[in-house]
């Protein structure tokens, strides 16, 4: 990049810049600095005065046992969603990979999810458990197991976690695919002529080699869990029964809305940032270090 | 790059993403099986896997009337989603392209900085600064307007990114070249840059499309008249109190998931290529 020609005229260079940088600040870096400035303040409870209160927002969040008990669900859901789209992936992409004939079909099919909204991929969910009319819920009565997310919190986190996990398996399949394409046959056939099954060569051979992919898929599927799964959680339950599907994100809008408390407010977007951006950093350290097998 | 030839594995393989395939496909299935049935069809329990014969007519009853949840017929919110979905993807290419090109070809103050601020907006997704950021927007008065709905969601690191990326792997004598002939940088950019961005373009309209047609939180804040809200909002309001018309919304969830899923059905080959190049 150093020996690159430029051309001359910086002022055109800025000025090609600036639309985004203009967009950047005014939408990303101003309101986010507004948060993080509110998140140290207090008004009271008439929202005539605020005042700088340091960090007691946080302090009072970490103690607030019904925000801890949100970030327990968080974890949870974001722990299962995370595991069932890259457990069933994986398992896809390897058999697609084995497979010698459909591979464009099966292809095809699988990355259909990642087109559709979230919000719809919730109403099909819905569809499919709704306690009375649900083709599942109805084979699931038929094996004498009542299904009611409207009531039951531990179906509904169920519910949205395979709803979340259904769309992402798209993205994680193609990235796993991708991953064992990029394996060299040479090698799969030298652990098969030592003598390796199929079985074995995939655990002490293929896994390891897809470690990169699968760590930089944990991540983007950690920020998906957290952040992107909104439209799923709202339309299909909406944080409920109780707040047995409540995440950070959808506490966050929640309370947002009632405008109660806003320097709460803005410390839980805070906490949020925090996150996804130690995620990022995570992110973009491996990057850097590519391949580290 | 079969090693061995077993039938069985072969075989297990195909039964087990059969499976897969079922998974993926019965969702959707159903949801086009619901969509041809009348209103009273749609409540048998379980719900017929033929067709009904009604989906033209549930389609349309959707589009042209405000029914079943909606506040608005159909036709205005798709509309809606699409402008959104369009001004998003154009834009989002369009100012990362600019920005890309600046970086590369310029030298300028502030150029480090304007870098690093753009990157930082990777760890600030609109989840995360909500509030004040609608608050922006409204001071701006830019609620239940076009302008609300699209600006602000059009910076984008990773595209600015993909394309810096493939212009460091353009060769330098290109530049030379062009600036031995006497053509300027813009001429440059545009007769010789944006032929070869193509491919990285095409991929790049795919995954941004889908971005904005799916958008939820951010029109869910920035508008408030259900005129200007998006079909992936209105969908959410069929299934409110009292009897949901299951006919009625899955035939809204299939018009609503049509656009996007043909960009990417149709552009299949540069969308799988340019996601995973876009991400590694």
């Amino acid at each position: 990049m150093q020996n690159r020609i430029r051309f001359p005229g910086g002022w055109l260079g800025f000025l090609l810049m600036l639309p985004q940088l203009a967009i950047t600040v005014l939408f990303f870096v101003w309101p986010a600095a507004q948060a993080l400035w509110q998140s140290t303040q207090s008004q009271d409870p008439f929202g005539l005065a605020t005042r700088f209160v340091g960090v007691d927002n946080f302090s009072a969040l970490f103690q607030d046992p019904l925000y801890l008990g949100t970030v327990k669900t968080t974890l949870l859901f974001s722990a299962l969603v995370t595991a069932l789209g890259m457990g069933s992936a994986l398992l896809l992409a390897a058999m697609v990979n084995q497979v010698r004939f459909g591979k464009r079909f099966y292809q095809t099919v699988l990355i259909a999810p990642y087109a559709i909204a979230p919000s719809i991929v919730a109403v099909l969910w819905l569809f499919l458990f709704n306690p009375s009319l649900g083709w599942i819920s109805y084979l699931l009565r038929g094996a004498g197991y009542e299904w009611n997310h409207a009531l039951n919190g531990g179906q509904a986190l169920a519910l949205v976690v395979m709803a979340s996990a259904w769309k992402q398996v798209s993205y994680n399949f193609l990235f796993f695919y991708a991953g064992l394409q990029a394996i060299p046959a040479s090698l799969i056939e030298a652990a098969a002529m030592d003598g390796a099954g199929p079985l074995r060569r995939f655990r002490d051979l293929v896994l390891p080699l897809l470690s990169p992919t699968s760590f930089f898929l944990l991540v983007v599927n950690l920020v998906y869990a957290f952040f992107d799964t909104f439209a799923v959680v709202d339309a299909a339950t909406g944080g409920g029964p109780g707040k047995s599907t409540e995440t950070l994100i959808l506490k966050v809008y929640l309370e947002g809305f009632k405008g109660l408390d806003l320097g709460s407010s803005a410390a839980q977007s805070v906490v949020l940032m925090a996150i996804v951006g130690l995620l990022t950093v995570i992110q973009f350290r491996y990057v850097e270090r590519k391949v580290q097998y | 790059m079969m090693v061995e030839n077993r039938k069985g594995l072969n075989l297990l393989c195909h039964a087990l993403l059969a499976l897969g395939m079922l998974a993926v496909a019965f969702p959707l299935y159903l949801m086009l099986m619901a969509a041809t049935q009348s209103a009273e069809q749609v409540t048998a329990v379980p719900l017929s896997l033929l067709p009904g014969g009604h989906l033209l007519e549930n389609l349309s009853h959707v589009l042209a009337s405000p029914d079943g949840g909606l506040a608005v017929p159909l036709w205005r919110t798709l509309a809606n989603s699409l402008v959104m979905a369009l001004v998003i993807a154009v834009g989002k290419i369009v100012i990362s392209f600019l920005s890309a090109f600046a970086i590369v070809w310029f030298r300028f103050p502030l150029r480090q900085a304007g870098f690093w601020l753009i990157f930082a907006t990777l760890m600030l997704p609109v989840e995360v600064r909500i509030f004040p950021t609608v608050e922006v927007v409204t001071q701006l008065g830019l609620i239940n307007s076009y302008t609300g709905l699209t600006l602000p969601l059009i910076a984008s690191a990773t595209a600015t990114f993909l394309f810096r990326q493939f212009f460091l792997t353009l060769p330098p004598e290109l530049a030379e070249a062009a600036r031995v002939d006497g053509a300027g940088p813009l001429r440059f950019m545009l007769d010789i840059v944006l032929p070869l961005s193509r491919t990285n373009i095409a991929a790049l309209f795919v995954i941004t499309f889908i971005y904005g047609w799916n958008q939820y939180l951010w029109p869910l804040l920035v508008t408030h008249d259900p005129a200007m809200s998006t079909a992936v909002i209105a969908i959410k309001g069929m299934l409110g109190e009292g009897a949901v018309q299951w006919h009625l919304v899955m035939a809204t969830a299939l018009l609503t998931l049509m656009p996007p899923l043909a960009v990417v059905m149709l552009m299949q080959r540069w969308f799988v290529k340019g996601l995973v190049d876009n991400e590694k």
